[in-house]
This record gives structure tokens, C-alpha cells and sequence, in this order.
């Protein structure tokens, strides 16, 4: 993977150098000169929201998700209800849209409600981008739960342990294992969509690479530049998560 | 003095027990008794409704009418309620049900440590002693997939014994285990027995039964059939079902 990044930054370089005044002007993120520099430190600039953005957007969706899915696993129909009735919502809202309405529509419901919350465009993208996704994580864990063969919630039942108990001590360890690949295509997921945030004016990624393409005009280079920033961060975390896998995998083996 | 009246009173009593499927019906007016120190051996062909009466005894199944009492606790009926049985009455299952994730002491320390509410110290100690008296001390530190199936079920039996529980219930223990396996099992389950364990046990091993159980129950299509001492359930079965049953399974 590496490798094909370098061959493609190599043939990228080569065909600018080889043509000065054609088609590639690599010179507006070139560190060597003074206005390159500034326009590269912009860009990479956006790491930084974009990470916390992700980051944060994650972290409350893996706990959203395991609250809807959990009522998705009792016997009780009206929980199944609700459980299903927010996974279908949810999951039929697009994120553009959602967005939008997180960002413009919730601060006046809460107005009328007396709350004078004022969401700014972190916190509209954190929302928006927790909730759309919590409704596949919620998924993911109902898939991961039940795979769980259903003996053992029996003998976690004769050996007196409550039902937080059973989630804590025997289910969840051995659904971690099964959830945390898909877990981790979502949190992929997250940090790709986080690009939405740019259209209401979140300082990232793609929201820095439009800025310098309107005063620079020169698209074709800054959004290769943004599409290998974004390849970047997917691949740390892909590395990140297979490390992972093979510390909680080599330890233990699912026969039940 | 408790010692005193819990000999006097049943510690399973059940009377009148229906329950179905959808539309099968799985247990048909079922009345037992189990005194304190008793073992019943249940045997009957696949679908007859044994381990479905084991399972209602613990509250992994609910029943639909009649009433059960064990240990001096009624169950609800229709109820998922029945929780806290797992307190006292301890359950062999035919899959093992082990934790995998954890280590064999870990299987047996988790429900002392979480639902008695021992310390780890004592958890472990009540353990070990568990684990040489079904002859497996050396592999405690292991997780149960690295263990042959004899022992994993024998790890099976020390974890629901560490709840210290009045009442053992085994469904079918040695079904799932190759066959030489079988007899390490049964010796631990004798021995039980001999401590005076009051126990109910699913099993098809007529040897098992007529070694240690006090009554053989005999059931077909949800109703217990026949129910009689060993020697007489092997030497004069009343009914045909069961001399037919006999007969297919000693023939071998």
C-alpha cells in the first residue's frame, strides 16, 4: 500500500517537473517556497479538526449504538419497537440533509423550547455525524450479540449472574472480538463523512482545500493533496486497528 | 435445626406442569417429587420433554400452568423472573457452555466473586479445592479449548459446584463426549452422588442409573410414563413404550 502511495506521489512530481507550464502546478503546495509553505501549512492545519471531529463523533456513536442495540435483545416487544423504529429512521436520513437540519433546524426547536443553545458547526458535525452513524453501530452489536451463542447467557444465568452482569463478564468480552472490525469500517466511515462538515463551514480537511483553491485556482493539486491527507488517516487507523485484533485474537479462540 | 425441615419438604415439587411450543406441546401434566439427597435419573427418546423439565426446575424455561416449587420457592409462572435459582440450583449443560474467554479458574471464581459476593481469595480457594476433586488441579490456568472434552465438562461441573448449590440438575452431560471420555464424567457425578448431592439427571446411561440413582423416570411425548426403583424400571417395566425403549437402547 505504501508503495503504491510513493510510485503515485513519484509519477505525480515527475509530470509536473517534466512540464513547468503544462497541466500540473505542484508550486502552490511546493514547502520550498514561501506561499507553498503557507498554503501547506493551512491545509495540514485541518488534521486537527478533522481527527477531533471523527474522534469524538465515534466515541458517542459506539455508545449510542450499544444503548439502541440493546433494547433490540429483550423480550420485551415495546423496546424491540423502539429499537427498530430509530435503526430505520436513522438509517434512512441522508447526512447531508441531516446536517442541515442539525445545524440550522435543532437551535430553534430548542429556542422554542426556552434553550438558548447555540450550535456551532463542531458540535453540529459531532451531533449529525454521531447519530447517523450510531444507527449501524447499533446493528453491529445486535449482530455481534447474537452471535454469541445463546448458552452462554444460559450458564451465566445458573451461575446467578444479573443481566448486566452476563453483558459485562461473558457476553460483551466475546462479542468484542466479532464488533471490532465493523466497528472499525464505521469509524472509517465517520472520518470520510466528516468532509460534510466543510458545507456548514467546519474548518477541516476538504473545508481548507476549497479555501485555497478559490484564491489559488488550482484544484487538480490541492484535492490530490487532500484525497492522500484523508488515504493517510484511514491508513493509520487500519494499521491501528489491526494491531488490535491480533492482541485480543492471539490470546483467545471463540468455540462455543 | 433448617437441616431438620428441609429433609421433610421436597426440594422439588411439581404438580400438574404443562408447557408447549408454538403449537407443540412439550410437557403434558407433569407431577414429581424430589426429596432432599434424592437421585432421579430421566430418560426417554429425543423430543419427550426431559430437558425441557430440567430447564422449567431452573427457570431457563417458563411454565405455562400447574406449579413448581423448588426449595421452598414457588416459580412464577410465564415469568423470566426466576433469576436468583442460579444461587441454588447448579446446571451441568450437554454443550459444556463454558466461558471461553476465560481461564478455567476464572470460569469457576466469576459467579462466587459476582453473585455470592466473595472476595478473589476465597473465590479461588473454594476453586481449587473444586478442581482436584474432579481430578483436574494442573489445568487451571488454561482455557477450556485447550482442555479434551472429559475435562471441559468435568470443569463444567466444578463451576456450577462452586456455587455451592442444594440441588445439581444435569442435562444429558455425557451426550456430547466421545466415548471414553464418557466414564471420567460419570465417576465425578457418582461420586456426588455418594456425598449425598440431591440430583436430577437427563442421561441416556443406564449403567449411570443403576449405580446411582434412587428412582428412574421414563417419559414419552411430555409425559412421564414410568417412574420406579432401578432395579425394578431394568428387571419388569410396566408398559410397552418402555420395555420398546429398553430394549433399543441395551440392546448394544
Amino acid at each position: 500500500m505504501i508503495k503504491i502511495t510513493i510510485l503515485i506521489l513519484t509519477f505525480l512530481t515527475l509530470s509536473s517537473c517534466s512540464s513547468p507550464e503544462g497541466t500540473w502546478g505542484w508550486y502552490v503546495i511546493d514547502p520550498t517556497t514561501k506561499s507553498g509553505w503557507t498554503n501547506i501549512k493551512f491545509l495540514l492545519g485541518g488534521f486537527y479538526s478533522t481527527i477531533l471531529l471523527s474522534l469524538i463523533a465515534a466515541i458517542l456513536s459506539i455508545l449510542i449504538g450499544l444503548l439502541v442495540a440493546l433494547p433490540a435483545m429483550s423480550d420485551n416487544r415495546v423496546l424491540k419497537l423502539i429499537n427498530r423504529i430509530y435503526v430505520e429512521f436513522v438509517r434512512s436520513i441522508p447526512l447531508l440533509p441531516m446536517l442541515f437540519w442539525v445545524f440550522y433546524g435543532l437551535p430553534v426547536i430548542l429556542q422554542s423550547m426556552g434553550i438558548n443553545a447555540n450550535i456551532d458547526a463542531f458540535w453540529g458535525a459531532v451531533i449529525t455525524l454521531a447519530i447517523s452513524d450510531s444507527a449501524f453501530t447499533a446493528e453491529i452489536y445486535r449482530a455481534g450479540i447474537q452471535s454469541i451463542a445463546k448458552g452462554q447467557t444460559e450458564a451465566a444465568k445458573t451461575i446467578g449472574l444479573n443481566y448486566f452482569q452476563t453483558m459485562r463478564y461473558v457476553i460483551m468480552p466475546q462479542a468484542l472480538r466479532r464488533i471490532l472490525p465493523p466497528l472499525a469500517n464505521q469509524f472509517i466511515y465517520i472520518v470520510k463523512m466528516s468532509a460534510f462538515a466543510s458545507v456548514i463551514g467546519m474548518q477541516e480537511l476538504t473545508r481548507r482545500a476549497n479555501e485555497i483553491v478559490v484564491t489559488e485556482y488550482r484544484p487538480l493539486e490541492i484535492y490530490t493533496l487532500l484525497i492522500f491527507e484523508y488515504l493517510i488517516l484511514v491508513l493509520i487507523i487500519s494499521f491501528g486497528v489491526r494491531y488490535l485484533e491480533k492482541k485480543m485474537g492471539s490470546n483467545e479462540s471463540n468455540e462455543n | 435445626m433448617t437441616k431438620k425441615i428441609e429433609s421433610q419438604k421436597a426440594a422439588v415439587n411439581i404438580e400438574g406442569v404443562s408447557k408447549s411450543f408454538g403449537g407443540f406441546m412439550a410437557l403434558k401434566n407433569i407431577n414429581l417429587k424430589v426429596k432432599y439427597g434424592e437421585r432421579i435419573v430421566i430418560c426417554g427418546p429425543s423430543g419427550s420433554g426431559k430437558s425441557t423439565l430440567v430447564r422449567c426446575i431452573n427457570g431457563l424455561e417458563q411454565h405455562e400452568t400447574g406449579k413448581i416449587i423448588v426449595i421452598g420457592e414457588t416459580l412464577k409462572v410465564n415469568s423470566r423472573q426466576n433469576s436468583n435459582l442460579g444461587l441454588q440450583v447448579g446446571m451441568v449443560f450437554q454443550q459444556f457452555n463454558l466461558f471461553p474467554h476465560l481461564s478455567v479458574i476464572e470460569n469457576l471464581t466469576l459467579g462466587p466473586m459476582k453473585s455470592l459476593g466473595l472476595n478473589e481469595k476465597r473465590a479461588t480457594e473454594r476453586a481449587k479445592k473444586l478442581l482436584e476433586r474432579v481430578r483436574i488441579p494442573e489445568q487451571a490456568n488454561k482455557k477450556p479449548n485447550q482442555l479434551s472434552g472429559g475435562q471441559q465438562q468435568r470443569v463444567a461441573i466444578a463451576r456450577a459446584l462452586c456455587m455451592e448449590p442444594k440441588i445439581m440438575l444435569f442435562d444429558e452431560p455425557t451426550s456430547a463426549l466421545d466415548p471414553e471420555m464418557i466414564s471420567e464424567v460419570l465417576d465425578v457425578i457418582v461420586d456426588l452422588a455418594k456425598e449425598g448431592m440431591t440430583m436430577i439427571v437427563v442421561t441416556h446411561e443406564m449403567g449411570f442409573a443403576k449405580k446411582a440413582a434412587n428412582r428412574i423416570i421414563f417419559m414419552d411425548e411430555g409425559r412421564i410414563v414410568e417412574e420406579n426403583n432401578p432395579n425394578d424400571f431394568f428387571k419388569s417395566p410396566q408398559t410397552q413404550r418402555c420395555k420398546k425403549f429398553l430394549k433399543q437402547i441395551l440392546q448394544h
